[in-house]
């Protein structure tokens, strides 16, 4: 009797891609609820608006390119390109802001590089970017976080009808929005940060680093270690990033002058830092592939963070930071090759190849 | 306790170890047939010395072994032989290999067999012999040959004994020791002598066979036991895939790496698997062949798991038998382990040495992998990776079949041990891309030694050509300004006979000397070359000879280095070694054969007609000249002895012979467009001359003697 003869091994370890990918959306949980305790259901909206347009611009693209649509659905990682792009987008930005974006990250930036596994950019950074150069009004307009206090009543999240008449109906957002923290900082001019600290309400009322997006970092943040935890990736680039950034902001600290650009503390619970460092910059297809390698690779992507949001136009630069460093990351490749067992030195896959 | 350390990586699969310890240790009914592939080892297959229908005794020697690197097959019971053929043989393609196929007697009668009675009394190359006739290789999986590796060059301090046994379900080592602790321990002690008594022997054990180590301790604790070699440490180490591979094993024991391209015998380390240890106190201590082994039947798709006690060349079927198999509950049957173990195509095939288990699992246990996914890079198969290699990275360059990147990352240092492949969430084959690669790289490899040589071959040849065109071209040339000068001269000479004949004739003489003078040194010259030729042979035969030799010699020192269970590098030496001694050999034939074939040329050449072969090569004719010199001289010689009348009239003769002989050459050289046509016309027109200056001559001293030119003057007409 002829048996069907497979390669060895012969078993498996029972994780999977889709566990890999459900993983990443659970730890988006804390994040997702802080920023609707803060911002209402805006951001809910855009991922829900985000996740419709990245499974049917996936199908679309997976029929024309006549492969299996179910088979490489179920991967999810469409739906975790969308949930990023959803969490990283202003809560109640208009909804065909999110579909542009979307749609451009599953077609242009994912499909049309190869598709899964083979695109050399982040999909929902390029979605983001896309998105901040050609609608920077929309992309920059956040809303003030609940219980902010500031001229009038404290801010409070639009309600359920609200929201859904900003998003959809194109209603003006602009009663509820206020500048976020990183903004609000750059446009500090002439106080000493201590002073600055007391009289901007966003830095008045929080406790480290901004009102309310402390919080959304911490809570990032925890979503991160639980990936940690369960192993889905390594320390190496997050850690690497925050390093980076700190780092940045360490040499950088002067004791806050009013030209100051801000503390090590102000800079990892500000903006996209912890969001950034443990679901973006961790993205393992666009990143570098050795441990040393994506530690190389984080540690610059902080940098970069910090010199924008210090002298760049920006108020935040993660998206630009990672598109930087997808760049790079087959650069780091050659030069960053682990010791392979029995030989003395590492060396570079470069010199490895001339020796052979 | 020994210090430990750590491998990079590496996994920790289900064990599923429990299944197959639950009974003893079970002896297997005799099979009605035998089935013994010739190879059954890492080496030369071993060539039989029975026929069929011979009646062999249980351990008698059935096919012996061939080289240094082989094994001998012995009879594991006895009967007769009823076939030599091709069967089917535990293999992931499904071939069929030559086979001893016996036929059981259900005697079971021994052959007559001794024991060593104290081994320590012994020398280590008498105990080695006794190991290679016993036929015992590597029991661990890779099946080398252990006489190989018993037999290092380098000084050995540290034996290490691999009682890991890291794969899944895999538990017969694990039996061995709990039952037989006693006998491995005589085993390694019989190892430790052959080694001269390294400083340290290690048995290095996986935490998972608590009841395994506490037979050893037991052994070594018990006073009484003959062994008078150096202290055996038992290291224990936590559980963890792949621990049990030779290199990752040295790591965890001495914190030593192997280098790449290396042997353990190379950092003073002999590795030896604890089944292995056991066959060799069988070998020595009780004079049997290694014609048995343990073996785990495991898996859902048996009912009575165990470990079995089992006759080489059982077939695969009668053995699952005992086991209880049910072969409609198992999609895949696998011969060894779960991470490195191959299925088997059929049940016929028979147990071989290196069978350390049977895998029957059924669909649950081990379900069929779903189809691969794209790779994310996420970098799991590098954390797990033993070698701490980048496995995806070998995985890109192996599917655009970049040989020289997959080489930059050093494939050739990949275990195989599937660690990749088991972590991988996508699913993705890795280690079947890497053996397809290493398949790919090592023909393009010999292809590419093959190619070199012929390309070496080639351009030698077109050295050759070239130079023999240059050496001729150089002689045309001598030839031409030799002939220009020599033209120069009779028309001065010339002048100076129609002047003073008397002073001429005596010049000429002189003129003449010169000319022939100048043949020869032009003839010596050119005899050159041939000889140089011969000469040129005569030292490649000289040097090749010597570079066979010590090939040779390498090839032999490289097979006495053997000395791993993990030996595809030192596999891959020594084939390039063989191949290197096989290409001195050609060569030095190739060198014999030139050689053969110029003494051949020559000879031919000596015997063909001159004239026939004017044109064909530049030997021939000088020959001729050396002999028209020769004869040119002896005519001088007998000159003398005339009067100078008689003298210038044979010269003229001579001279007009040479011409018309010269213009037979010039007219053949033109039709067929011979680059020698200039210097045949220069030939003639210095023979013209001279016949013209001994007409001169001769008219001085015969007035009445007409001139005799005439035929000298068509022939410059010709010109």
């Amino acid at each position: 009797m002829a048996r069907p003869r497979s390669s060895s091994p012969h078993t498996h370890s029972p994780r999977s891609t889709q566990w890999l990918m459900l993983q990443v959306l659970v730890a988006t949980v804390p994040g997702l609820i802080v920023l609707t305790r803060l911002f209402g259901i805006g951001t809910l909206l855009n991922i829900l608006i985000a996740s419709v347009t990245a499974i049917v611009c996936e199908a679309a693209i997976l029929k024309l390119r006549k492969r299996p649509i179910g088979f490489y659905l179920r991967d999810y990682s469409a739906l975790v390109t969308a949930v990023l792009l959803g969490l990283a987008l202003p809560p109640l930005a208009p909804w065909w802001l999110t579909v542009t974006g979307t749609a451009f990250a599953i077609i242009i930036a994912k499909h049309l590089y190869g598709g899964m596994g083979y695109n050399p950019f982040n999909p929902a950074m390029i979605g983001y970017v896309v998105l901040l150069i050609s609608f920077p009004l929309q992309m920059s307009a956040w809303l003030a976080p609940a219980g902010l206090l500031t001229d009038g009543p404290p801010a409070a999240a639009p309600d359920f009808m609200t929201s859904l008449q900003i998003v959809f109906m194109g209603n003006s957002i602009d009663g509820f929005t206020a500048a976020t923290p990183l903004d609000a900082f750059k446009h500090n001019s002439g106080l000493l940060v201590a002073q600055f600290y007391e009289q901007t309400p966003q830095f008045a009322q929080g406790h480290w680093a901004g009102f309310g997006w402390e919080w959304v970092n911490i809570a990032f943040l925890l979503g991160g270690i639980y990936l940690l935890a369960r192993k889905v990736f390594t320390w190496h680039a997050p850690v690497g990033m925050l390093a980076g950034l700190s780092v940045m902001a360490l040499f950088n600290y002067d004791g806050g002058s009013s030209t100051s650009h801000g503390s090590i503390l102000f800079h990892l619970l500000s903006g996209a830092t912890m969001f950034g460092a443990f679901f973006i910059v961790t993205d393992p297809v666009t990143s570098a592939t050795s441990h040393r390698g994506r530690f190389i690779y984080g540690v610059m992507i902080g940098v970069i963070v910090f010199l924008i949001r210090s002298w760049g136009n920006y108020p935040d630069a993660l998206a630009f930071a990672v598109l930087l460093m997808n760049f790079a990351a087959p650069f780091i490749d050659y030069y960053t090759p682990p010791r392979t067992y029995g030989h003395s030195k590492s060396g570079t896959i470069i010199h490895r190849s001339k020796e052979d | 306790m020994s210090k430990i350390w750590d491998i990079h990586g590496g996994i920790h699969p289900a064990e599923n170890k429990q299944q197959s310890l639950t009974g003893p240790l079970q002896a297997v009914s005799l099979p009605d047939s035998l089935i013994l592939p010739l190879s059954q080892h890492i080496g030369v297959p071993a060539s039989p010395v029975v026929s069929v229908g011979d009646k062999v005794l249980k351990g008698q020697l059935i096919a012996a072994a061939k080289g240094f690197v082989s094994a001998p097959v012995h009879a594991p019971s006895s009967g007769i032989i009823s076939a030599i053929e091709e069967r089917a043989v535990p293999h992931v393609s499904g071939m069929q290999a030559p086979c001893i196929v016996i036929e059981t007697d259900g005697h079971d009668r021994w052959i007559e067999h001794s024991a060593i009675a104290d081994y320590r009394k012994q020398t280590a190359a008498e105990l080695v012999a006794i190991i290679r006739d016993a036929g015992i290789t590597g029991l661990g999986g890779a099946g080398f040959p252990s006489a190989v590796k018993l037999q290092p060059q380098q000084a050995i301090d540290t034996l290490i004994i691999n009682a890991t046994e890291c794969e899944p379900y895999i538990t017969a080592d694990d039996q061995l020791m709990r039952q037989r602790s006693a006998d491995i321990l005589i085993g390694i002690d019989i190892l430790a002598h052959i080694l001269g008594d390294p400083e340290r022997v290690l048995i290095g054990i996986e935490d998972n066979k608590p009841e395994a180590q506490e037979a050893l301790a037991k052994a070594l604790a018990d006073k009484s036991a003959n062994r008078h070699g150096p202290v055996i440490d038992v290291v224990e180490f936590p559980t963890k895939y792949p621990s049990g591979g030779e290199k990752q094993l040295i790591q965890i024991l001495t914190g030593k790496e192997v280098p790449s391209g290396k042997l353990p015998a190379d950092l003073g380390i002999v590795c030896q698997n604890i089944g292995t240890t056991y066959a060799i106190y069988r070998a020595i201590c009780h004079g049997e062949p290694l014609i048995s082994r343990i073996t785990t039947v495991t898996g859902k798709a048996c009912n009575k798991p165990g470990n079995f006690e089992v006759l080489i060349g059982t077939p695969v079927a009668h053995l699952l038998e005992q086991a209880g198999f049910d072969d409609t509950l198992c999609p895949q049957l696998v011969m060894g382990g779960p991470m490195m173990g191959f299925a088997l195509p059929s049940t016929a095939v028979p147990v071989v040495k290196a069978t350390n288990c049977l895998l029957a699992t059924t669909a649950e246990e081990t379900p069929a992998l779903p189809p691969a996914q794209a790779c994310i890079r996420c970098g799991h198969c590098a954390d797990v990776c033993p070698a701490n290699l980048l496995p995806q990275q070998l995985y890109w360059h192996a599917q655009s079949r970049n040989y020289e990147r997959l080489e930059a990352h050093h494939l050739g240092d990949c275990i195989e041990c599937g660690a990749c492949s088991y972590v991988c969430p996508s699913n993705i084959p890795l280690v079947q891309y890497y053996r397809a690669a290493k398949g790919e790289i090592r023909l393009i490899n010999e292809e590419k030694q093959q190619s070199d040589r012929a390309r070496i071959r080639f351009e030698r040849h077109q050295a050759r050509i070239e130079q023999e065109e240059r050496d001729k071209a150089a002689k045309r040339e001598a030839r031409k300004l030799a002939a220009e000068a020599a033209k120069a001269k009779r028309e001065t000479d010339a002048k100076t006979v129609s002047t003073d004949t008397k002073n001429a004739s005596a010049e000429k003489g002189t003129s003449d000397l010169d000319v022939v003078q100048a043949a020869m040194a032009r003839v010596a010259a050119n005899k050159a070359s041939p000889q140089d030729q011969r000469k040129r042979f005569e030292r490649a035969i000289e040097t090749t000879a010597a570079r066979l030799a010590k090939a040779e010699q390498a090839l032999e020192a490289l097979m006495k280095d053997a000395k791993t269970d993990c030996t595809k590098e030192q596999l891959a030496q020594r084939d390039q070694q063989r191949a290197s001694v096989e290409q001195a050999r050609l060569r030095h034939q190739e060198a014999k054969n030139k050689l053969a074939a110029l003494d051949a040329d020559q000879a031919s050449e000596q015997e063909t007609e001159p004239a026939l072969k004017a044109n064909r090569s530049d030997d021939p004719a000088l020959d001729r000249a050396a002999t028209a010199i020769a004869r040119a001289q002896k005519n001088a010689a007998e000159q003398a002895l005339m009067s100078p009348q008689q003298k210038l009239q044979q010269l003229r003769d001579t001279l007009e012979k040479r011409l018309s002989k010269a213009q037979a050459r010039l007219a053949q050289a033109k039709s067929e467009d011979s680059d020698q046509l200039e210097a045949f016309g220069n030939a003639v027109a210095i023979l013209n001359e001279k016949i013209k200056a001994a007409d001169l001559e001769l008219a001085a001293f015969d007035q009445s003697r007409p001139p005799a030119n005439k035929q000298t003057e068509k022939s410059e007409e010709t010109q």
